[in-house]
């Protein structure tokens, strides 16, 4: 028991090492409940393309100042969720399992300057972030294939050479 | 005009925004999940291509619901398309159409340029350079800062993270820089 318990604390400091990465559930709820992520997956892909959020152009308008369209969607986004989570931890909401709600902290490291500006160049050049590359595909633009399979060979040769990387 | 008709318009940044922040209380009330994309490319090396690596040795099975949610965004593409797709070009800058054409794009059918986009462009030093490389750069440059666009920009400014607001910032000096000094020379070849 005592070292089956370490395994999992083990796990989950790998997973910590992305900052994202830590959604720890407490409770464990039956597999077919990832099916209201697909739900929410999939309007999340819907909202991206119908507002062009994937588009190339779109991306090129935004670095280039000719368009407020981009700044205003993500804007937007933020007061809207910002205002969410302030709800949210104002008023102790819940999980509707009844859960408290968990809100990681993230701590500095000089990779969100590093690797920002490498994914920045990135998304001025394909005019995809992570999301809208799935959506791209989806959308019908088969070559974002190439672009998500170098993406995954970017994330695992980063993996390769994580510990030889400033932080 | 009709709902339907309404909806297949582009969608105002008014509108699409405010959307996209909901998603973030969405998935904290419905899952204690923090919106994110990027770690799906994680989840896929950690449970593909693990090889040793002590960055991809953790139970990606943990992270699932971020791979339905991922193949959801696919899904909504492909439903888009078949339903709520409108016809006209894209809408573009007139000064930014104008300059694109010097490069010899000037297919504005699809959010994805064709002429930049496709598998024959990546015979090419300019499609290889943007598809190959910059394909690369996504998946790189994400991991290393720790989060993209979604995790950072939406999720961590959410939760006022002075990190993601680095990092966001980050992003959009190299998008600038990209776009504005490096991307013409790259469109040139």
């Amino acid at each position: 028991m005592q070292e089956q318990n370490k395994e999992i604390n083990t796990d989950f400091e790998v997973r910590s090492l992305d900052t994202i990465c830590v959604n720890e559930e407490q409770i464990t709820t039956p597999a077919w409940h990832n099916l209201k992520y697909l739900a929410f997956g999939i309007l999340f892909g819907i909202i991206l393309i119908k507002s062009e959020v994937i588009s190339w152009f779109r991306i090129q308008e935004m670095f280039r100042l000719q368009s407020f369209h981009m700044f205003g969607v993500i804007g937007s986004a933020v007061v809207v969720g910002a205002i969410s989570v302030f709800i949210i931890k104002r008023f102790n909401i819940k999980t509707i399992h009844g859960e408290e709600i968990i809100l990681p902290e993230k701590s500095f490291n000089k990779g969100q300057i590093i690797g920002g500006l490498m994914f920045g160049f990135g998304w001025a050049m394909t005019g995809a972030c992570p999301g809208p590359l799935f959506a791209q595909l989806g959308y019908g633009a088969t070559a974002t294939l190439i672009t998500i399979f170098m993406a995954l060979i970017g994330t695992w040769f980063y993996g390769l050479i994580r510990e030889k990387l400033p932080h | 005009m009709s709902m339907i008709e309404l909806i297949r318009q582009p969608w105002p940044w008014y509108v699409a925004g405010p959307l996209i922040g909901l998603m973030v209380p969405a998935l904290l009330i419905f899952g204690n999940k923090s919106l994110g994309i990027s770690s799906s490319l994680r989840h896929v090396c950690a449970a593909c291509i693990p090889a040793g690596i002590s960055f991809f040795n953790y139970d990606w099975k943990k992270e699932i619901w971020n791979l339905f949610f991922v193949f959801g965004v696919f899904l909504g593409g492909i439903i888009t398309v078949y339903y709520l797709k409108n016809d006209a070009a894209v809408v573009v800058n007139p000064g930014l159409m104008q300059e694109l054409s010097t490069y010899g794009i000037n297919d504005y059918s699809s959010l994805v340029p064709i002429e930049l986009f496709n598998f024959g462009a990546l015979f090419t030093l300019r499609g290889f350079i943007l598809m190959v490389v910059g394909g690369f750069l996504v998946g790189f440059g994400t991991r290393y800062a720790g989060g993209c666009t979604s995790g950072h920009a939406i999720m961590g400014l959410s939760n006022l993270q002075l990190p993601s607001l680095i990092a966001t910032i980050s992003f959009m000096v190299g998008g600038f820089i990209m776009a504005n000094l490096i991307l013409p020379l790259i469109l040139s070849l």
